[in-house]
């Protein structure tokens, strides 16, 4: 792609009034407008998310502070959970999965492009009623506004008794809602990698990004389901009177952990398993070398994904299961960690004797890497039911879980948009913020989080909204509360590279990092046809083999 | 633009991949499986956890003759596509209809049977764990019979129109897989409500 073609294309967009081109994106199917808005959605959402936590952490501070009321603060960690995991997250993930996927496998659109506009549509939804319960939730009662029932929104606390109005429909609706967008999704991911790969890309030739977003949208299907079936139970019992959770009537409320948790922790893995994607490419291409043992890989991937599925009650060790659930549930936690390691040592062995470059996307890949395993290891810990019962419910757990969202998906994620910025725009991030972004944002976070562990281990329980002083928590808190700020200084930084590279970075070009799959073969943006004529593969570096023809891949797979 | 022109092994013409609206279908199965498993597992741990009455051995009837009438209909969803494949219009169309109407009758058994429950019996979804337990479970997936038969009756109307050819017929393969779906659900639904759990 010539730059004066571009230009021509810059200047005809501009010269459009701008309700014809919101008309575009709003009315668009292209799998990569839509990925754009998923991504867009989703760091708003970071935003909010993000001043939640804000000020939560303002609020625990300093001991017996009052920066917010009780209530205030109960909706403030339930919205931050809640957004968090199903506004950013979920849909940062699918945007990724949706502008990548077909352009690896060499697909001009995913397979029912109208299906994919519905379920992204849905999820905005979805996130607009959870955020409207600020305006709509007291309903007649003048009872709360915002829900505040926590992420888990455990039984009885969700029943008329204890939540009037309507925040906690809200809550229920907002996720039912977002939860179909994410399954549309996923059969969408599905049918486009089984049924859309271009000549030639078998399924042991694809690209790690597209085989792991195929595991997780396998599991999507399998793991988000018991969740919108147990809001749909949860909403028979809100409105028609049903009995499902409710203790009085002979119901239980432990089931309904048990339906939550049996979305909850396979949902870790759904998140994680696309910044593995990410990790497993990007590692090779500043590493210079293929990746490391490509079918084990596959093979771990689709063994996490097993296995996680019989795992979820290791979040209900506190509530008094019988010693053979116990046992289980320990047994086949700490096995998870198995394919997870062999994981690890696979990038490692990526990275081992490749004539490795720091550029940013890679730095944040690394620590990605070491801090990915440290939030394993205290997965460990905490997988022995002894262990747990005494570190459950504290601000370990807390700790822990921080550490594999944000040290871990929020590190692959920032790699990611490094990676993927110059492709999605045509300009590239500007790589000194971009490292500044990074050391500023490794610091916040190891100031917050590493510390974190200790209030935990000293009792402080979760979601306590003050804390008596003089309990050795104090000093720990404030640590915790400043590196929050470094993060948000650093986010902002981040946010910043994005407006002015999007609008002063230098030119990308088709291929910046010289790396070898099939969506650096054409222009940054890609036009809309992705590919002018469908490209035949026959390695699993086709850009390698394109380049060096005396010595393709293909020669030795 | 830039076309990848590297030799491949076997020729493209050997290139064939799933037809996706197959694909999509199962997947969405697959998908809807989990939720009815989680409904049938609420169901099965709450059989005789009802404090009051009334209870399955006191009220249900089992459902014979609908049950073999929404079986039978995926026998008539099946031939109906085998003729549309062969371009048989009228015993495709004749068919289709037959699904239709067996799938209604279904429904008319279910109404049948929650009207006798509710003013016969005093059983509704908010009485005890049995009664939300039931209509929730019977109650999604005459959902998802409903659902079918709305789509089914456009491909009728289509059809009557004289809209739907044999070029259609794996887009209607797709719906009966979907059908087949509702009735082996239903195969399910039935073992577990009307015989193991009374």
């Amino acid at each position: 792609m010539s730059s004066d073609v571009m230009a021509i294309q810059t200047a005809e967009v501009a010269g459009r009034p701008w309700v014809e081109t919101l008309h575009e994106w709003v009315t668009t199917v292209d799998h990569k407008r839509l990925g754009i808005l998923y991504i867009l959605y989703a760091l708003v959402f970071l935003v909010i998310g993000g001043l939640e936590a804000t000020i939560i952490r303002i609020q625990l501070m300093r001991p017996h502070n009052d920066f917010v009321s009780p209530q205030v603060f109960n909706r403030m960690f339930t919205m931050h959970g809640t957004t968090m995991i199903f506004f950013v997250a979920m849909p940062i993930m699918f945007g990724f999965a949706n502008y990548l996927v077909p352009l690896m496998i060499g697909a001009r659109d995913m397979a029912f492009p109208r299906l994919n506009a519905f379920s992204f549509w849905l999820t905005a939804l979805g996130g607009f009623l959870l955020y409207f319960s600020f305006v709509g939730g007291s309903g007649l009662y003048g009872a709360g506004n915002a829900p505040d029932v926590g992420w888990w929104a455990y039984a009885p606390l969700t029943s008329r008794a204890f939540s009037p109005g309507h925040s906690a429909d809200y809550w229920t609706i907002a996720l039912l809602v977002s939860g179909f967008g994410s399954i549309g999704t996923s059969i969408n991911i599905i049918a486009t990698i089984l049924c859309m790969r271009c000549p030639g890309m078998k399924l042991s030739r694809m690209p790690l990004l597209a085989w792991l977003n195929l595991v997780m949208s396998a599991m999507v299907l399998i793991a988000i389901t018991p969740l919108s079936a147990a809001q749909l139970m949860l909403l028979v019992d809100r409105y028609l009177g049903g009995h499902f959770f409710d203790t009085q009537a002979g119901g239980s409320a432990a089931i309904w952990m048990h339906f939550f948790w049996i979305f909850g922790h396979p949902e870790v893995y759904i998140l994680i398993i696309p910044c593995f994607a990410f990790v497993s490419e990007i590692i090779p291409v500043f590493s210079r070398k293929p990746i490391f043992g490509y079918p084990v890989m596959v093979g771990a991937t689709v063994c996490i994904a097993f296995v996680s599925l019989s795992v979820w009650a290791h979040h209900m060790y506190t509530i008094g299961m019988n010693s053979y659930a116990n046992s289980f549930f320990t047994i086949t936690t700490m096995a998870v960690g198995v394919p997870t390691g062999i994981k690890i040592f696979n990038w490692l062995g990526t990275m081992w004797g490749g004539k490795i470059q720091f550029k940013t996307p890679m730095m944040f890949c690394i620590g990605f890497l070491f801090q990915f395993l440290i939030a394993g290891l205290t997965g460990i810990m905490m997988s022995a039911a002894p262990l747990d019962w005494q570190l459950g419910g504290s601000y370990f757990v807390v700790a822990h879980f921080h550490y594999v969202i944000v040290g871990g998906i929020l590190f692959a994620l920032f790699a990611a948009f490094y990676y993927w910025f110059p492709k999605m725009t045509g300009r590239m991030l500007n790589e000194s913020l971009g490292k500044l972004h990074f050391w500023l944002f490794l610091i916040g976070f190891h100031l917050t989080f590493d510390v974190m562990h200790i209030p935990g281990i000293l009792g402080m329980p979760r979601r306590i909204y003050t804390y008596e002083p003089g309990r050795g928590w104090d000093t720990w808190n404030l640590i915790i509360t400043a590196g929050a700020f470094i993060q948000g200084i650093a986010t902002l930084l981040f946010v910043a590279n994005l407006v002015f590279s999007y609008f002063k970075g230098p030119r990308a070009g088709n291929d910046p990092w010289d790396a070898w799959t099939l969506e650096w073969s054409v222009s940054s943006p890609p036009r809309s046809y992705n590919f002018a004529s469908i490209p035949t593969v026959a390695s699993r570096r086709p850009l390698w083999d394109r380049k060096h023809p005396e010595d393709p891949d293909s020669r030795y797979e | 633009m830039t076309a990848i022109t590297t030799p491949i092994a076997q020729p493209p013409g050997a290139w064939n991949l799933p037809y996706r609206g197959k694909v999509g279908m199962a997947c969405l199965i697959i998908a809807e499986s989990a939720i009815f498993t989680i409904f049938v597992v609420a169901y099965l741990f709450y059989v005789g956890k009802s404090l009051t009455g009334p209870t399955p051995r006191d009220v249900l009837e089992t459902p014979l003759f609908y049950t073999i009438c929404l079986l039978s209909s995926s026998l008539t969803i099946h031939f109906a596509s085998r003729f549309l494949e062969r371009d048989k219009r009228g015993a495709f169309l004749g068919l289709w209809f037959l699904t239709i109407v067996l799938g209604g009758l279904f429904l008319f058994g279910t109404a049948q049977e929650w009207h006798r429950l509710i003013y016969e019996h005093g059983l509704t979804i908010s009485t005890n764990l049995f009664g939300t337990t039931y209509y929730s479970l019977v109650g999604l997936h005459g959902f998802h019979v409903t659902a079918g038969l709305v789509m089914l009756s456009i491909v009728l109307l289509f059809g009557l129109a004289g809209r739907v050819g044999p070029e259609h017929s794996a887009r209607v393969e797709v719906l009966s897989l979907y059908w087949h779906f509702v009735d082996v659900v239903w195969v399910v639904v039935f073992t577990v409500v009307y015989v193991v759990a009374r």
